[in-house]
């Protein structure tokens, strides 16, 4: 029998190999229940672990395989489970045997199912791998591996020439993070002579002075490579200048983005963050920068939400806003707060993302809200679904008595921003506040476009609604439970007075700073306020969209160019298209035209070639075929011969 | 006036050159080109007699005789070839005998 911790990281990784190797072999349902047993198996596994490491403090070291020994740098492969990666493990593998279940409703009728379950399986072996490293070399290999399972997925139809270019698009902006990820690997290196965290943490303190000379500029080093580190996590968690990704992610089918574009994969930063939080401790300006991006994407992708009308892509901007606050979290030092907000997030945007899926299985397929509308009644499971979802998400309670996940979560965060009293803080409480608003708003627009007003579909798919079978709904009961709990039974451990034993030393705060304490004691109405703009929003979407249906047309053109800026995503897209990926492929085109095709092949492989056709073309002009031709050749040949030997004798 | 080696060499000699020029000068019959190699042979089997009378060898003389055998058998055979080529494409133009061009 092998240990629970190995079981939990490979048993996934069992049910990928099966599911992919042998699926076709073993067919459609073998391949289902293979990988959702061991998932299940897995996220049970997850739970105990979660007893023994968090509550119990067992933290478990365990060292698989000798990866790495060139020199002074030695690598290995090893299980690290402390709190922070035992609340990971609960996350990843809940919610991944969830979407595990309810994809083999969702995806019944796909033609290749088990390369759907082998790549979902895969994908959960890979940030198992993530969570569970001790050093940083794994944390990559299990980052790169995340990366490439997000590509798979969503090019999962790969016939559809959309999902190969977001696919792409997903991957290649991955790639400059990780460009700053890799960097950051090798500054560590430099600065600590270490990548396993043990001996990186150790040394954080003395090397904090320390600079860095780079082309005759004295940069500080800890700052550098936090910086750098933060790149990697910017571009895997879709913040504010490599988000541009996430949005087009959502054509992969709607159990990936729930997974991974949700719940999981893009969390990685926020974990990353939080898990090096030893080494950003000692770094106060990258945290500044870390507390403002999130700040800014918070607001950015709230205020882009506003407009969408794709119901994935809503929820996929809500999610890019909800990171930003875990972002600014982390840049505020309340590591605690933001997993907590990652934690009851995952359960809240996974239920809305899957609750969403059975809102487009019910109408054949259809994305758009303006083609939604009036079938509440015939989906009621799924509306009580996303109005939980929404609930949690918005951040609706009260405080001392009870609230939903986000609420708690949520507030956490902003009374912590605000209770540093540093100037970015406070601007990143009230970009979040804002941000708030704007996410009850585009909520109950989801919710009231979707669900209510008079059906806009067509009546061929109106006849057809229908509420999802059991294998898709049930699934979201835990989820749906853990939106509604989470956040109530969790407080303790988070953000309430068990804290300090409960995270043992999985993260570090220094101790001139503790935002969670100081968020307990900020004035009563900046607790107040979150949930003081909540309900507003929420009203303000009944009269825009519920009492006053002509409103929103009339708002949007009279703010015109303000509308359209948001509406078309700050042109992100267009900026990058016109600045990078214009410019990159034409230096593509030079180089493939002029270095590839014009240099290298013409004069190697191609040169080659061309020059013995042409001789040997020569060479055949001479066999002319006439047998007098032939004999000729010989009569002279015999000359030479016989004037040769006469001359030498 | 007695006959002597040069003369026999001579007329081989002559021999030999006609059946060269029977090759090349011939541009028309593949029959005549065999007829000048068997003359071009038979130049070199008046070399091997004379040579052998000449010297009282014999070996010369038995050679003569493989070469004759020899060359019945290549005639018969380039009559064969012949007779085929003909069947197939109807007429033996050495002109158009010029399907190994490269």
């Amino acid at each position: 029998m092998l240990p629970l911790d190995v079981l939990v990281v490979f048993l996934p990784l069992f049910g990928a190999f099966i599911a992919g190797m042998f699926g076709r072999k073993i067919g459609d349902r073998a391949s289902q229940i293979v990988t959702c047993a061991c998932l299940l198996v897995a996220a049970g596994i997850s739970i105990k672990l979660f007893n023994d490491v968090a509550l119990q403090g067992h933290v478990i070291d365990r060292t698989l395989l000798h990866w790495f020994d060139s020199g002074a740098f030695t690598v290995n492969w090893a299980l690290h489970i402390d709190t922070l990666t035992a609340v990971m493990l609960i996350v990843v593998n809940g919610v991944s045997s969830m979407v595990h279940l309810y994809s083999v409703g969702y995806m019944g009728h796909d033609k290749s199912i088990p390369r759907f379950m082998a790549y979902l399986s895969l994908f959960t072996f890979f940030m198992l791998m993530l969570v569970t490293s001790n050093n940083l070399l794994q944390m990559f290999f299990g980052w790169e591996g995340v990366g490439l399972a997000s590509y798979l997925l969503i090019n999962f139809w790969f016939e559809k020439d959309s999902a190969n270019k977001a696919a792409i698009k997903a991957f290649l902006v991955n790639r400059v993070g990780d460009f700053g990820f890799v960097l950051g690997i090798f500054g560590c290196y430099l600065l600590f002579g270490s990548v396993e965290f043990g001996g990186m943490f150790a040394k954080a303190k003395e090397v904090a002075s320390t600079d860095f000379i780079f082309l005759g500029h004295t940069l500080p080093a800890l700052t550098t490579v936090c910086l750098l580190l933060f790149v990697g996590a910017m571009g895997k968690s879709a913040q504010l200048g490599l988000h541009t990704w996430l949005p087009d992610a959502m054509e992969g089918p709607t159990p990936v983005s729930a997974l991974i574009h949700a719940a999981t994969m893009v969390t990685a930063g926020v974990f990353m963050v939080a898990r090096l939080s030893p080494i950003f401790e000692y770094a106060p300006n990258a945290l500044m920068v870390v507390a403002i991006v999130g700040a800014l994407t918070c607001i950015v992708a709230a205020s882009i939400g506003l407009t969408q009308f794709d119901i994935k892509r809503v929820i996929a901007y809500s999610t890019m806003s909800q990171l930003g606050y875990m972002f600014f979290a982390l840049g505020v030092s309340a590591y605690s707060a933001a997993i907590f907000h990652l934690m009851t997030h995952a359960f809240f945007k996974a239920l809305l993302f899957l609750g969403a899926g059975s809102v487009i299985h019910a109408l054949s397929g259809e994305q758009d809200m303006r083609k939604m509308g009036g079938i509440w009644r015939i989906i009621p499971f799924t509306y009580a679904y996303m109005w939980i979802g929404s609930l949690a998400l918005a951040g609706i309670g009260i405080d001392g008595v009870f609230g939903m996940a986000g609420f708690y979560s949520k507030d956490l965060i902003l009374e912590s921003a605000v209770g540093t009293h540093e100037w970015f803080g406070v601007l990143a409480y009230w970009l979040g506040i804002c941000a708030a608003f704007m996410t009850a708003f585009y909520s109950w627009r989801l919710i009231i476009l979707t669900f209510h007003g008079k059906p806009r579909a067509d009546h061929h798919t109106m006849e057809h609604a229908h509420e999802s079978p059991w294998i898709m709904l049930g699934p979201l009961v835990p989820l749906a439970i853990g939106a509604i709990f989470a956040g109530w039974y969790a407080w303790d451990w988070f953000g309430g007075e068990d804290r300090n034993a409960f995270w043992g030393n999985a993260i570090f705060e220094l101790p001139s700073h503790d935002p969670i304490e100081a968020a307990h004691h900020v004035p009563e109405w900046e607790k107040w306020f979150p949930l003081g703009v909540a309900v507003p929003g929420i009203l303000l979407a009944y009269v825009f969209y519920w009492w006053k249906p002509e409103l929103p047309g009339k708002v949007a053109s009279a703010l015109g160019g303000l509308y359209r800026l948001v509406y078309n995503k700050y042109y992100f897209d267009e900026l990058y298209d016109f600045l990078f990926v214009r410019t990159s492929l034409r230096l593509g085109q030079i180089f493939w035209k002029t270095g590839d095709d014009g240099i290298i092949d013409r004069f190697g492989p191609d040169g080659f070639a061309a020059t013995a056709v042409r001789i040997a073309q020569r060479a055949s002009a001479l066999e002319t075929g006439y047998v007098y031709h032939y004999a000729f050749a010989m009569v002279i040949g015999v000359a030479a011969f016989v004037t040769w030997f006469w001359i030498k004798s | 006036m007695t006959i002597g080696l040069n003369h026999y060499l001579v007329v081989a000699a002559i021999l030999f050159t006609i059946g060269i020029l029977g090759i090349f000068i011939n541009r028309r019959n593949v029959i005549v080109i065999l007829m000048s190699i068997e003359l071009m042979l038979l130049a070199v089997n008046i070399n091997f007699v004379a040579f052998s009378v000449f010297q009282n060898n014999l070996v010369g003389q038995i050679f003569t005789m493989i070469v004759l055998t020899v060359a019945a058998a290549e005639a018969a055979i380039g009559l064969a070839i012949l007779v085929v080529y003909f069947r197939n494409r109807g007429n033996i133009a050495v002109e158009d005998i010029n399907q190994m061009k490269g």
